[in-house]
């Protein structure tokens, strides 16, 4: 197949580009005591998080950007950005949102209203625009049940013991260089808390959208699952297209107790930038999840196919005896995009396990990296990994990279690695169009059987919903 | 004479820059079982190929007519729609695809070219099951990946479940026989007798004699060197068998 083809094959527009005309509230481009002051108090913040924040600020002064990754950007100008942008309406009940975000969000298919479900299904929504959640649905129900799932900056002011004891408590301030900014500027982001043998009766989800110019994202997301309790989490993500880059660097920290399970799931969809590689997102993301308790699990699923860049390591630490980890993802680079993502999985205590599933795909001019460690600490006995990096390259200008390390200080760890590139082939393509299929349906068929291990851990509803965006991702009509 | 379903005139093809076809006429009746035989590299891939619009295959001169419309320029899929189906020599893998699931929108992508409803999946799979055990093939084999790890006469006979539930118009079958065992092979056999309706025309690409004494031909075709040397009925095989092909001469 002509590569011209292969190349409309693979760029879909990115449908979600519309930008919403809302009056908003923000703070001048640049970092400084002032400003972080300046986001605290529009937080409404109590005086021991501004100076948190302050010290994050300090720490991040002395760091240097981070570049190990498999990734080239023109620095980025950190004065430049600002780090606060609200609707400059403040909503009490939905009827005080602004029109135009809930339009926007119908745009997006992401219903803001209770007695409209996605899917028929119902999922609580927190719905965060540039550096504010504006609506969180169903909290009152969930409440009935015990469980907290509100917007970070809420939980600070009314919930500020949970918020001293966890936050910072798997991803310190000072962990990487990303996640001291972050900590430092945070502005919006979820929190959640399932309490002792609580299952979470709804899926939650949190959609963040990037709407201001010039504006950075950095939401913080915590949940913390208590004893024996269950708790499926999703997000989602979106925002307009422009010519200038935009940062987001996010934090999440997962925190799982004895028996508890954390699902994970993200549908990574920001704005990749054009196809010589001008605009799109940065994505610079610190997930972490604690395996605090015996017998916990956390599992991590992400399909990425949006930003410009992606850093990303969505990782376990596995300290509980028994605890399992498990780290499922579809990244998808076409036009110039690049990815760099991966995991970490930390074996601490005994007979852990951890699971690590990627499927890289690359076309056109994007690069797709994987970049792994599974560690096994000197009492993890009996500790057991499975790691499986699978690329697929549509084309022949673009590529897969794969970095895997393995620290092992107990020689009873088993570890088992399977690592595999393949290129869609010809003979694929043409077996497919011979019974019928045309050339378009086949990419996607071909690509959507890479990847079905994968979407099968996401929940339905955003199987369903990303099995379309990767549709999407390779439209464009062939022949 | 019955009616021509394809006709191909004076047909030239390469593959790279060699030419591998030389000027071939053939006429395919409808309704007809045409075995084409002959040497190692002597076009008989290249030629089914050339009808079903494989990239490899660059056609230079001359025509494929098939139901009165010249083909040449057609994309795959739209000869496959209007009824020209290739069981592959040698069908690919496709992992993480379900066999089923290709199979239903192949049908269905033929249905909707028809103008037809399409199945739904119950009615789809009932379909499919009854012949995946007609054909003596492994239940499971209906929700494995597309060909993945399936043995040789695994992929024959799914190649023939295929043709059952897509019922084309003119079948090729490309060495359907190679690498079946006796079993695989009376099988795989029923399911093409059984596909004969008097309208249906096959198209049959062996090397060997031995898969036409399953499927009773009505033309042998001799191709060798790209150009079709010998055009007789079934008795020519026995001559072949005895002879070889190096005896066959120009007529």
């Amino acid at each position: 197949m002509a590569q011209e083809e292969l190349d409309k094959a693979v760029s879909g527009e990115y449908a979600l580009g519309f930008e919403i005309d809302i009056e908003e509230d923000k703070v001048p481009p640049g970092l400084s005591d002032e400003v972080i002051r300046f986001i605290s108090k529009k937080k409404e913040e109590p005086d021991w998080m501004t100076e948190l924040r302050l010290k994050a600020y300090h720490k991040w002064l002395e760091m240097e950007e981070p570049h190990w990754g498999h990734l080239e950007y023109e620095p980025i100008d950190y004065q430049s950005i600002s780090y606060f942008a609200a609707p400059k309406k403040g909503p009490e009940s939905l009827d005080e949102v602004d029109p135009k975000i809930l339009e926007a969000y119908e745009k997006l298919g992401i219903p803001l209203e209770e007695q409209k479900q996605l899917a028929g299904v119902k999922v609580a929504v927190d719905a965060v625009v540039d550096s504010v959640s504006v609506k969180t649905t169903y909290q009152e129900e969930l409440m009935e049940k015990g469980i907290i799932f509100c917007s970070i900056s809420e939980a600070i002011r009314d919930y500020p013991e949970l918020i001293k004891k966890y936050m910072f408590s798997v991803v310190p301030m000072n962990d990487n260089y990303f996640a001291a900014l972050n900590s430092a500027v945070f502005t919006d982001g979820t929190f959640v808390y399932i309490p002792k043998g609580v299952r979470c009766p709804m899926e939650l989800s949190t959609y963040f959208r990037i709407n201001a110019l010039n504006t950075g994202q950095f939401e913080r997301t915590l949940i913390v699952a208590d004893e024996g309790s269950y708790v499926s989490y999703n997000e989602g993500c979106s925002a307009p297209m422009r010519d200038e880059n935009q940062l987001h660097a996010a934090v999440v920290e997962l925190i799982a107790h004895k028996d508890a399970e954390i699902k994970y799931s993200t549908i990574q969809n920001w704005y990749p930038g054009d196809e010589e590689g001008k605009g799109g997102i940065y994505n610079f993301v610190t997930k972490r999840g604690l395996c605090e308790g015996e017998n916990s699990k956390i599992s991590w699923t992400q399909v990425e196919t949006g930003s410009a860049i992606t850093w990303k390591y969505p990782s376990c630490i596995l300290k509980g005896d028994n605890s399992v980890g498990e780290f499922y993802s579809v990244a998808v680079t076409t036009l110039a995009q690049q990815a760099d993502t991966g995991t970490k999985m930390i074996h601490l205590g005994k007979n852990t396990s951890s699971t690590i599933i990627s499927k890289g795909i690359s076309a056109m001019k994007g690069q797709n990296t994987y970049r792994g460690l599974v560690k096994i600490g000197a009492n993890a006995e009996g500790a057991r990994n499975y790691s499986e990096c699978d690329s697929l390259l549509i084309g022949d200008q673009c590529g897969a990279h794969t970095f895997p390390y393995l620290e092992s200080k107990d020689a009873h760890g088993q570890v088992e690695h399977e690592a595999t590139t393949t290129k869609i082939s010809d003979e694929q393509l043409f077996y497919l169009r011979q019974r019928g299929i045309n050339e378009e349906d086949a990419v996607s068929m071909i690509v959507h059987g890479f990847c079905k291990e994968v979407f099968s851990q996401l929940p339905m509803e955003y199987a369903v919903e990303a099995k379309a965006l990767l549709n999407l991702t390779l439209e464009g009509s062939v022949g | 004479m019955s009616n021509v379903v394809m006709e191909i005139e004076n047909l030239h093809a390469r593959i790279g820059a060699k030419e591998i076809l030389k000027g071939l006429n053939l006429q395919l009746e409808e309704g007809k079982v045409h075995a084409i035989m002959g040497p190692n590299g002597a076009g008989k891939s290249t030629l089914s190929k050339a009808i079903t619009g494989h990239y490899d295959v660059e056609v230079t001169e001359g025509a494929i007519r098939y139901k009165g419309q010249e083909i040449v320029d057609w994309e795959p899929e739209d000869r496959a729609l209007e009824g020209i189906f290739l069981s592959f020599q040698n069908p690919v893998e496709i992992p993480g695809v379900n066999n089923a699931y290709f199979l239903r929108t192949a049908v269905n992508a033929k249905r909707k070219h028809q103008g037809l409803e399409e199945l739904n999946a119950a009615e789809f799979l009932r379909e499919m099951k009854a012949l995946v055990q007609e054909l003596g093939m492994k239940p499971e084999m209906i929700n494995r990946s597309l060909n993945e790890g399936f043995s040789g006469g695994e992929k024959k006979r799914n190649e023939i479940l295929q043709m059952m539930m897509l019922q084309p118009d003119l079948i090729i079958l490309d060495e359907i026989d190679s690498g079946l065992d006796i079993d695989a092979l009376r099988a795989v056999s029923e399911g093409i007798n059984k596909m004969k309706d008097g309208k249906r025309s096959f198209l049959v690409i062996t090397h060997y004699s031995r898969i036409l004494d399953y499927i009773e031909p009505d033309y042998i075709h001799v191709l060798k060197d790209g150009k079709i040397i010998k055009t007789a009925g079934p008795e020519l095989v026995a001559e072949l068998e005895e002879k070889g092909y190096g005896a066959i001469e120009e007529a």
